[in-house]
């Protein structure tokens, strides 16, 4: 049977990174999160230590340098929400377009954007890439993320895969019957959106019984009202170690902004 | 411990008013492996659902002497391991691991008995290598395989099997019988497959429509053409 597989982000290795606890990792990347937003804008050094820094990241996962760089731009689009920002942010004039001004104090804004969300995309790109998301998923319990969040999380992770598998099939089904003669096939636009809407329809449908059915299979294995885990390893002072020289890296970064 | 399956007189209709069992009446003693045949739709499936307590219909189930009642659940379920059709269903969790350690975590058993069982469980359908994969990533035939783990993870004395071999290629599907070969539990498998019952379940019962209309050796049931054809079977 042909599946569909959407992109398991989780690249295996043995690295440093790789090795981490899921707790560290997902504190670090928060962290660091943290760190570039609230830098101010304008603060180019403290942003280019903060790239250095997934860089590092990102050598020591022996990913390679360019990894989490090349995955980086999807956040680009989303930057640019703040494009606005050159013309509306009133100041210094630099150049003009039309009507518009472009002012700097504008462009600082709207570069500093960027540029933070940037490096926060490829920091957050490294998280799932050298973590399984089985790790993740009782990392975020650990954290005390609420258990109906994580639980809808972890059947999402399970089942986005077989509920895209169901859909490629009645695509599938469609388009083998979907035949055209002389130019003539297709029907109205009218015709094929009902067509669409019903097979929507069906898919959730499917989704509802296949939910009853594995609730049925839960309880029939002892399910009550909790999900229950395996008690996580404990972390290790390793682990500790290396959160405590993040934390320190972080900070002077922000400190150099700040002094 | 009597490890029986007792149905006495079991009527259930669905919500919507679909009658599924008109009056079941089946016993099954300790050790046997009995294969349950019958068209779609004969309720088979539904009668399934009453050995975990899933549904509650009219009339009795004993599972090991235990009428099923709210206060018997949990011990039911230990002792009944259910295993579905889709293996899809049965493995919702994101890894083998911690599917197989589903059953006995709920049932309350310590961290060091939860591990010694799974790793049982996954030796004896022969997967212990899969203990970290991801279930999307199984085949068929492994998920199936993965599917049985999970319930004998349960110690259970019965296992109740819908449509083991369903979707399975050639070489799985013999897998599968060999595998359900060496397992000691009591088993009541529902199945289309007819060279599987005749392989591996002495006893046989036909179900249509709702009733039990056969119930005996499976050489003689196997061999009776105008019976299988009447319920819509074919010998195999």
């Amino acid at each position: 049977m042909i599946h569909i597989h959407l992109a398991d982000q989780y690249k295996s290795g043995s690295s440093l990174i790789h090795g981490l606890d899921p707790r560290i990792k997902i504190i670090g990347t928060i962290l660091f999160i943290v760190a570039a937003t609230v830098l101010p804008f304008g603060a180019w050094l403290p942003y280019a230590l903060l790239w250095l820094g997934s860089l590092a990241v990102a050598l020591l996962s022996r990913l390679g340098w360019s990894y989490a760089l090349k995955r980086s731009f999807v956040a680009l689009p989303f930057a640019l929400a703040a494009i606005t920002l050159p013309f509306t942010i009133v100041g210094q004039p630099i150049a003009q377009i039309g009507s518009l001004t472009i002012s700097a104090e504008g462009s600082v804004r709207f570069l500093s954007i960027l540029i933070k969300s940037w490096v926060s995309v490829q920091i957050a790109m490294m998280l799932p890439a050298t973590t399984r998301f089985a790790d993740l998923l009782w990392a975020m319990r650990e954290l005390r993320i609420p258990k109906p969040l994580v639980g809808i999380v972890s059947f999402m992770y399970r089942y986005l895969f077989v509920f895209a598998d169901e859909a490629l099939r009645l695509l599938r089904a469609r388009a083998a019957r979907s035949a055209t003669i002389d130019n003539k096939g297709g029907g109205s636009l009218w015709w094929r959106g009902k067509i669409a809407g019903g097979m929507v329809g069906n898919l959730t449908l499917r989704a509802f019984e296949r939910s009853e059915r594995i609730y049925d299979a839960m309880i029939s294995r002892g399910f009550q009202d909790e999900i229950k885990i395996l008690a996580p390893p404990r972390l290790t002072n390793h682990d500790l170690i290396i959160l405590f020289v993040w934390i320190i890296y972080l900070a002077s970064v922000l400190l150099i902004r700040f002094i | 411990m009597h490890h029986t399956l007792e149905v006495s007189n079991l009527k259930f209709s669905y919500p919507d008013g679909h009658a599924a069992l008109h009056g079941v009446t089946l016993s099954i003693a300790p050790g046997e492996k009995v294969a349950l045949v019958g068209p779609n739709g004969a309720g088979k499936s539904t009668l399934f659902l009453h050995f975990n307590g899933i549904l509650m219909g009219e009339g009795e189930v004993r599972v090991c002497g235990l009428p099923i009642q709210k206060e018997t659940l949990g011990k039911v379920r230990a002792s009944v391991g259910l295993v579905f059709q889709h293996p899809d269903d049965q493995l919702f969790s994101p890894t083998v691991l911690e599917d197989v350690a589903f059953g006995p975590l709920h049932m309350g058993l310590p961290e060091t008995e939860v591990r010694q069982r799974v790793e049982k469980a996954l030796a004896a359908v022969d997967m212990s290598d899969y203990l970290n994969r991801i279930s999307h990533h199984l085949s068929v035939g492994e998920k199936k395989r993965i599917a049985i783990a999970t319930v004998l993870s349960m110690n259970p004395e019965i296992l109740v099997l819908d449509e083991p071999t369903a979707g399975l290629d050639p070489r799985a599907r013999r897998g599968l019988i060999n595998l359900l070969k060496t397992l000691p539990q009591t088993i009541f498998a529902s199945t289309h497959d007819l060279r599987f019952v005749r392989d591996l379940f002495p006893r046989t019962v036909i179900m249509d429509q709702g009733l039990i209309v056969a119930d005996g050796a499976t050489d003689k049931i196997l061999n009776d053409v105008a019976l299988l054809e009447a319920h819509g079977l074919e010998k195999p």
